[in-house]
């Protein structure tokens, strides 16, 4: 089919607009790809953060997004006050947080934390939040692959046998 | 080919065949979506770790899906338009934005009511939920592009080529939990990969996605017929459309 060179001009025009605005982007994007990153991983926080390495300072305020490590929770029976590590691939962060844990906190769970580094690995929160994956199933089914019983981390005797 | 599309580039043809569909498809999607949503919302399995609140996945992942997949569709109506210059490409852009806007609002509203309980914040600049208003805002750009000139002509020429540009926006809507790390979860609908949810939860929300595309369907019909009519009112053809209508 022959096309006419009005029409395969206004093509030219219309593609080459699309690709440039995609090449401009990508650019754009790669530049700022560790801006837009939500969250520091604990391996990050200690090895440092992309091609220079830089490591967040105490002091800076961040967010941090890892797993809950077992066994690491422990919480005051009399206030809010909570504790607990986070890991990815090897180093933990401790993190100090006082207030309500979102429903679907639990040991082996993703969370993204915000706050303060108070320490080089200690981070004290002012915000806690829950992650959860692409995951979904039954409860018996849950229980039955995983050997995963949810229980809402706010009840007293949520993390009973590892409170401190 | 272009022999046999050539008659559809009329308008009066296009909008007899849209109204000769319209009713099926507008009956298929309540039909479907009824079914998927009474069976997703009060049939369907809880979930292990999010109880009840997961639920609104069956409304949530329909309406963001099909609001991009709406855009993109916008997109190739602008491209269209603008290479060989269709003008029912132009009016397709116009039918298709509004649906557009809507979808993406619920998917944001949904997201924003299912985080709340389940990651303890409303709104996270994260990247995904960050790109999706952005495909929010392109949307109503779009649109007010389109009305904003008087020549209909050079209103629809500014639209498409936002619409063109902002086509970039979609892979990154698609990709952005992959790419950087977020709080949104994953993908758990992909094209290559058995879906990580159990089969009580996966055929309620396929079937949701069927319904919610059939409504996305008949509403862009409706509103193509709309805009027909309304680009067309001084032609012949409409007045006898809307005498037969009256006398009927």
């Amino acid at each position: 089919m022959a096309m006419n060179p009005r029409r395969k001009q206004r093509l030219t025009w219309a593609l080459g607009l699309i690709g440039g605005v995609a090449v401009a982007m990508s650019i754009i994007l790669y530049a700022l790809s560790q801006n837009i990153d939500l969250f520091y991983t604990p391996s990050e926080v200690i090895d440092g953060k992309g091609r220079d390495m830089t490591k967040p300072e105490v002091g800076q305020r961040l967010r941090i997004g890892g797993m809950v490590v077992e066994g690491s929770v422990r919480r005051n029976p009399e206030t809010l006050e909570v504790e607990f590590r986070v890991t990815d691939t090897g180093p933990e962060v401790k993190i100090l947080y006082t207030g309500i844990l979102p429903d679907l906190f639990r040991e082996g769970q993703g969370i993204v934390a915000q706050g303060v580094m108070v320490e080089p690995t200690v981070m004290e929160a002012t915000e806690v939040l829950a992650k959860h994956d692409e995951e979904y199933m039954p409860p018996e089914l849950a229980e039955q692959m995983k050997g995963i019983k949810h229980v809402n981390p706010n009840q007293p005797d949520a993390f009973k046998d590892k409170q401190s | 080919m272009w022999r046999w599309l050539h008659p559809y580039a009329k308008p009066e043809v296009v909008y007899r065949l849209l109204g000769r569909w319209l009713p099926w498809v507008s009956i298929g999607a309540a039909a479907v979506l009824a079914t998927g949503l009474v069976w997703g919302l009060a049939f369907a399995p809880a979930d292990y770790q999010q109880g009840d609140s997961y639920r609104i996945i069956f409304v949530h992942v329909p309406t963001a899906m099909f609001s991009m997949s709406l855009y993109i569709a916008m997109a190739v109506a602008a491209f269209v338009g603008r290479v060989w210059q269709l003008k029912m490409a132009d009016w397709a852009l116009a039918a298709i934005a509004p649906i557009g806007i809507v979808f993406t609002f619920i998917s944001l509203f949904t997201g924003a009511v299912w985080g709340k309980p389940m990651w303890g914040t409303w709104w996270e600049w994260d990247a995904r939920l960050t790109s999706q208003l952005i495909l929010f805002f392109l949307y109503i750009g779009v649109l007010a592009l389109y009305h904003a000139f008087s020549d209909n002509r050079t209103g629809a020429k500014a639209a498409g080529i936002l619409a063109m540009v902002g086509v970039i926006n979609i892979p990154i809507i698609r990709y952005s939990v992959d790419w950087w790390n977020s709080l949104h979860q994953g993908a758990t609908l992909t094209v290559f990969e058995r879906p990580p949810m159990a089969n009580s939860m996966l055929i309620p929300l396929l079937t949701c996605m069927l319904g919610f595309a059939l409504l996305a369907g008949a509403l862009v019909m409706q509103r193509m017929r709309n805009e027909i009519l309304r680009q067309e009112l001084r032609r012949p053809w409409v007045k006898m459309e809307l005498q037969q209508g009256e006398q009927a």
